[in-house]
């Protein structure tokens, strides 16, 4: 029992993260019916900035002692900037993304627009490894390494809680976001229907500009996160967790905000699964990848509109 | 007007009482002879010493393999409009199915065969079988595959498409016969099978397989089949609603379109006698979508085109990085400048048709080695950017992404969008305008200006 | 007449242009240089392995060439770099072996690699010496493979002995890579030594070098109470692993290859790095004279970096080959081969290298215990292979012994920190 909580922990915990990715997914899905590729590689993007603001603040992992608290800098205060900054950072790089390689393109068919975004995925990821390379850097962990029992044999770590802790302050912030503020209002209404939004007086080249940037915060505080549970970062680290975040999208129902954040976490937890338990049933951990895509397919097959979307009619 | 490959060709008179089917014979047998003496022609030593070095030899086969997926996609995606990604994956289940065939169970076969008849012949009837496997093994995946995913539309299909890849790819990974995560170069116990995968994929088979996908995907197209397809590409549910069952259409397309993509999937295992699944993943499917896009979703000699091209850029871009950014930057500007020189200014003989042709080509061609030798012999610009620290071709790839995205974002129907390169532009070019030179002259011209920029073949009339 | 005029300006502009070559670099004069094509891993996952087995090779080609060459001939390296997939080492390696025409390879570190590789040079009947790849596949592939180091049974091996004999383990559990023949090879050897010492394998996991969560894995294993957990990756997976395992509560010693042996691991893994410990090919701290210079020049050439095991095997790699050339008398590939299989006695700074008759070589291995505080490892003991016999006193450096001298011995008052 003690085992299957434990790994009730750590799915829950992966999953936390791949719904802070899928929620940008859903959200640009909502209102532009685009789905955007390069959204992983913001991910990516988001830790390396936050890798970047470390360096700037002069956090770094080669002082005897590891954590970063030898010189005076504080833990909390450090992470708390980090985060921010990252998030705003990667903002930028979202609307930039937006404002250059979509808008162009928003009026052209839907192929386009996806090899459009597949090329930027793309062009993200490989200028970072020719500025790079595409070994693995460190992030300093900026998070004390403790574990706490929590009962019996569970144990939880920090980052652990700071990650389930931050993702849940995210999420409700979004929701204030989406439900009590004005711009929050205008989203909704873009994402029923854009042209009448137009029609209503919504800027909507501002609305979209926006809802990218509240995606892209989010999937780089997923980043920064990560990093902290596992510092070893790499410029292509975004292209299977993008996927797979993009999965948990579907499965919610895609354009669905909650749908997200239960997407992401029934994956994280699914596949958390299948290696604790998929030996017993000869399945190897190797198999975890397949567990997203698995489910992808099934979904798209079986309930096209996800758990908590609902169906679209088709008019001729 | 259904037009077949062999009108194509000119015949004196008295060949025109031969039936089609001899004339047909005739033209394959030409073909099958050139493609032999072109592959004598592929190693050092072959045609008296005059043969291609290695190198070339090498990009040759590649690009064949590569317009056999291209073509094949094309098919489904260009002809059907039905948007897969998963290309890569039939290529791998051919690939595999093809080397495990004959690494573990033809080797008795063989020696068989090659007592009755010699080894070449031999080699070639193994060849075509394994062949035939990785074809049939590709195809039943494509079933697999096609038949529940081809329900959806756009977006979805090419996400289903791109998770059926990975899966495939995943399961392959696990297969300890076939080499794992280590890759296959032959049989993992040495007594069970040949040591290593042979090498039978030689120019000519290639080749032959090139001519043969074109020509099949070509009267495809231009039969009943192909004009379904084409109308469920334009609009599926008007097509519905004229009686045409999208769904079986659909599915034979995707299934024809994944066996060519296992025969270019066992034509390259026995080629680089080795397969690793990581030859194999998204963006090997995304390369294929690259080539014809460039060369233009609906049109077959597009796709080799765009197949050539994207098969000899890597190569270009690791010896000649500067040169290639070069002549990619002055595009644009040959563009610019061109409108500026506007056409009713040029000389009455190089306005329209196949002379305008050349000459925009001779002016881009007299730009790029103008700019090369500005930048490069007298600024000196790559030992500057070296000096720097700057290695251009590690950019390569940066460079073949920001390639796409340009592209997307002004000429989405690729090179040649819809047309054909073809004879028929040379009839075309006679056509002499009368009055104002400027009005009328189409030409056919391949860089054409005249195509709007929002001219976009696929876009849906959507109710939002 | 000016439509004349500007079309004979248009062609002469192309002549001029067709006619300006790129400015090439000039070819160095002495004898016609030695081609030894070099493919190695320099910008991927395991990267740190080839930027450190180049500033080896490169090391040595500079000394090999400042005292002339081989015969007279430079030796000229054309360094490619694979990114460490296996795809793209064979294409690298097809283009050293067809277009560059190379007489001799190096590489790969990584087993699978070199396993990508091997075909490829056996077929071309060239000669190829992997530095530092332990799997016993490669060097089986054909009598063109060779090899400098010890193999996987061997390495193993020696951390079962450890293991057993030196921290009383009775319970191990493993977590391997999945993708790594390597990883694959030091698992089965370590099983196979560990039970036939008594002691149980209780777990056996395995990851993926893109998974960025190991946590369910190790609760798995935690929950089976392992005396030790034998980790046989490469450092861009470990350090994380280690972490990881650490907040998950586990106390118990980490144990692993010369895959863990890279900088990057102290950043990754932090103090999370205590209580390990993992056989490499050669001690640092090892206070024979030709290690010690080998370290000190090592260090002069590339700025106070230390050299690590793999810089020490591709300097030695290279000699090796420069050794087999000078005997072979030019760059015939089978008097080649036959020069480099007949290697007797060579001393290396990774120990006294004799190629036997699998074209591996007889080595010895060191334990070392991980130092994180100090970023470095710290000798632990040897462990000697079933057919060498042992120096006699303990702490004495035999200097020249005829059976092969292990370099790792030290006497460990001087080396232990």
């Amino acid at each position: 029992m003690d085992y299957f909580v434990q790994q009730l922990i750590n799915g829950l915990n992966i999953g936390a993260i791949y719904a802070l990715i899928a929620l940008g997914y859903t959200m640009v899905y909502g209102i532009l019916r685009l789905i955007n590729f390069a959204h992983g590689d913001v991910y990516m993007v988001g830790a390396f900035v936050g890798l970047g603001l470390t360096k700037l603040l002069g956090y770094t992992t080669s002082i005897p002692g590891y954590n970063a608290d030898t010189q005076g800098h504080s833990l909390w205060g450090g992470l708390t900037l980090v985060l921010i900054g990252s998030m705003v950072g990667a903002a930028l790089v979202g609307m930039a993304i937006e404002r250059f390689a979509y808008r162009p393109v928003r009026k052209y068919s839907r192929m386009t627009t996806l090899i459009t975004a597949i090329g930027v995925s793309l062009l993200i990821e490989y200028l970072f490894v020719a500025q790079l390379g595409s070994a693995q850097r460190s992030f300093p962990s900026l998070v004390k390494n403790e574990a706490f029992n929590l009962f019996g044999d569970v144990r939880i770590s920090m980052p652990q809680i700071i990650i389930f802790v931050i993702s849940i302050l995210l999420m409700i912030l979004l929701q204030w976001i989406i439900y009590k503020t004005k711009i929050g209002t205008a989203m909704r209404a873009v994402s029923f229907n854009l042209n009448s939004a137009k029609l209503m007086g919504i800027n909507t080249d501002v609305v979209i500009a926006f809802t990218f940037a509240l995606g892209s915060a989010l999937a780089a505080a997923g980043g920064v996160l990560t990093a902290q549970y596992n510092p070893s970062i790499d410029p292509l680290m975004g292209i299977i967790t993008g996927l797979k975040a993009f999965v948990a999208a579907v499965l919610g129902g895609i354009g669905n905000i909650p749908g997200a954040v239960l997407g992401g976490l029934v994956i994280g937890v699914a596949e958390t699964m299948v290696v604790a338990y998929g030996s017993d049933i000869g399945l190897a951990s190797s198999y975890r990848d397949a567990v997203a895509f698995t489910i992808l397919i099934l979904v798209l097959l079986l309930r096209p509109s996800g758990l908590l979307g609902s169906t679209v009619q088709e008019k001729v | 007007m259904k037009k077949s490959l062999s009108s194509l060709i000119p015949h004196p008179s008295s060949l025109k009482l031969m039936p089609p089917f001899i004339k047909r014979l005739v033209g394959a047998l030409v073909i099958v002879m050139v493609l032999i003496a072109l592959n004598a022609a592929m190693s050092n030593e072959g045609f008296y010493g005059m043969g291609l070095p290695y190198y070339y030899s090498h990009l040759l086969r590649l690009a064949g393999i590569n317009i056999i997926l291209a073509v094949s996609l094309n098919l489904i995606t260009g002809f059907t409009g039905q948007f897969s990604i998963g290309h890569a994956g039939f290529m791998a289940v051919g690939a595999y199915a093809s080397a495990f065939l004959t690494v573990y169970y033809t080797q008795g076969l063989e020696q068989k065969l090659t007592a009755m008849m010699g080894a070449t012949a031999a080699q070639a009837i193994v060849f075509l079988i394994v062949l035939l496997v990785a074809a049939l093994a590709a195809a039943l995946a494509g079933l697999v595959v096609g038949i529940p995913s081809l329900r959806l539309r756009g977006d979805y299909l090419a996400i289903v498409t791109l998770g059926f890849a990975e899966i495939i790819r995943i399961l392959l990974v696990n297969v300890q016969k076939v080499g794992g995560p280590t890759g296959f170069s032959g049989a993992i116990a040495p007594w069970e099978g040949r040591a290593t995968i042979p090498q039978y994929a030689n120019f000519f088979w290639i080749g032959l397989f090139a001519v043969v996908t074109i020509v099949v995907v070509y009267n495809i197209v231009r039969s009943d089949t192909g004009r379904a397809l084409i109308s469920i590409r334009e609009d599926e549910l008007a097509a519905q609603a004229m009686g045409i069952n999208t769904t079986r259409y659909k599915v034979v397309a995707f299934v024809i379109s994944s066996a060519f993509a296992g025969v270019a999937g066992g034509l390259w295992a026995h080629y680089n006698s080795f397969l690793s699944t990581q030859d194999f993943q998204f963006f090997r499917s995304f390369e294929v979508i690259i080539m014809i896009v460039l060369g233009g979703m609906g049109s077959i000699t597009g796709s080799i085109l765009g197949a050539v091209v994207i098969t000899a850029l890597p190569e270009l871009l690791r010896t000649y990085p500067y040169e290639i950014v070069i002549a990619l930057a002055l595009i644009p500007l040959a563009a610019v400048l061109l409108r500026v020189i506007r056409r009713e200014r040029l000389p009455e003989v190089i306005r329209s048709g196949w002379p305008h042709a050349i000459f925009v080509l001779v002016f881009y061609v007299a730009l790029f080695l103008v700019a090369r030798l500005v930048l490069i012999n007298l600024l000196e610009l790559d030992y500057r950017l070296s000096a720097m620290g700057v290695n251009i071709s590690n950019y390569r790839l940066v460079i073949y992404s920001a390639l796409l995205i340009a592209m997307m974002l002004t000429r989405p129907q690729g090179l040649l969008g819809h047309q054909e390169l073809g004879f028929h532009w040379l009839k075309r070019a006679q056509k002499r305008p009368v009055g104002d030179a400027s009005v009328g002259a189409s030409g056919g011209v391949p860089i054409a200006e005249r195509d709007a920029p929002t001219a976009d073949p696929y876009k849906e009339t959507e109710n939002r | 007449m000016r439509r004349t005029l500007i079309a004979l300006g248009l062609v002469a502009v192309m002549f001029l242009g067709l006619s300006c070559e790129r400015r090439g670099a000039g070819t160095g004069g002495g004898g016609e240089p030695i081609k030894v094509g070099v493919y190695l891993d320099l910008s991927g996952q395991t990267s740190s392995f080839g930027q450190s087995t180049k500033n080896g090779i490169e090391m040595a080609r500079d000394e090999i060439n400042k005292a002339g060459g081989i015969n007279g001939r430079p030796v000229e390296l054309i360094i490619e770099d694979e990114q460490g997939e296996p795809g793209k080492v064979t294409t690298v390696v097809t283009k050293l072996l067809r277009q560059d025409q190379v007489h001799a390879l190096l590489g790969e570190v990584a087993s699978t690699n070199s396993l990508a590789a091997a075909p490829k040079a056996q077929e071309a009947k060239i000669p190829m010496i992997t530095p530092s790849s332990t799997n016993p596949k490669d060097t089986r592939v054909g009598d063109y493979i060779f090899r400098v180091c010890f193999i996987d049974p061997f390495q193993g091996e020696v951390m079962a002995k450890f293991a057993a004999n030196s921290l009383k383990a009775k319970r191990a559990a493993i977590l391997a890579d999945f993708n790594s023949d390597y990883s694959k090879g030091l698992t089965q050897f370590f099983k196979q030594s560990f039970t036939k010492l008594g002691g149980t394998i209780v777990d056996e996991k395995t990851y993926t070098q893109s998974d960025r969560d190991f946590s369910s894995q190790l609760t798995a294993i935690r929950s089976t109470n392992p005396d030790v957990i034998y980790i046989p990756g490469y450092y861009g997976q470990v350090g994380v692993i280690a972490k990881q395992a650490r907040q998950q509560g586990i106390t118990v010693p980490l144990l692993g290859g010369d895959g863990w042996d890279a900088p990057q691991l102290w950043d990754l893994g932090g103090e999370a790095m205590n209580n390990s410990y993992i056989s490499n090919h050669y001690s640092i701290d090892d206070p024979k004279p030709e290690i010690q210079k080998f370290v000190t020049d090592y260090k002069a050439r590339y700025g106070g970096v230390a050299p690590d095991a793999l810089a020490a095997l591709g300097y030695d790699a290279m000699r090796v080959l420069a050794d087999a050339l000078q005997r072979a008398g030019g760059t015939d590939s089978a008097k080649l081969r036959d020069a480099i299989a007949q290697t007797k006695n060579f001393p290396g700074v990774t120990g006294t290298i004799t190629m036997n008759a699998e074209r591996n070589v007889d080595k010895p291995a060191a334990v070392l215990e991980l130092k994180p505080a100090a970023r470095q490892f710290g000798y632990k003991e040897t462990i000697y292979p079933d057919n060498m016999t042992p120096p006699t006193t303990a702490g004495a450096s035999p200097a020249a012994s005829p059976a092969a001298s292990p370099a790792a011995t030290a006497s460990p008052a001087a080396a232990t920190q």
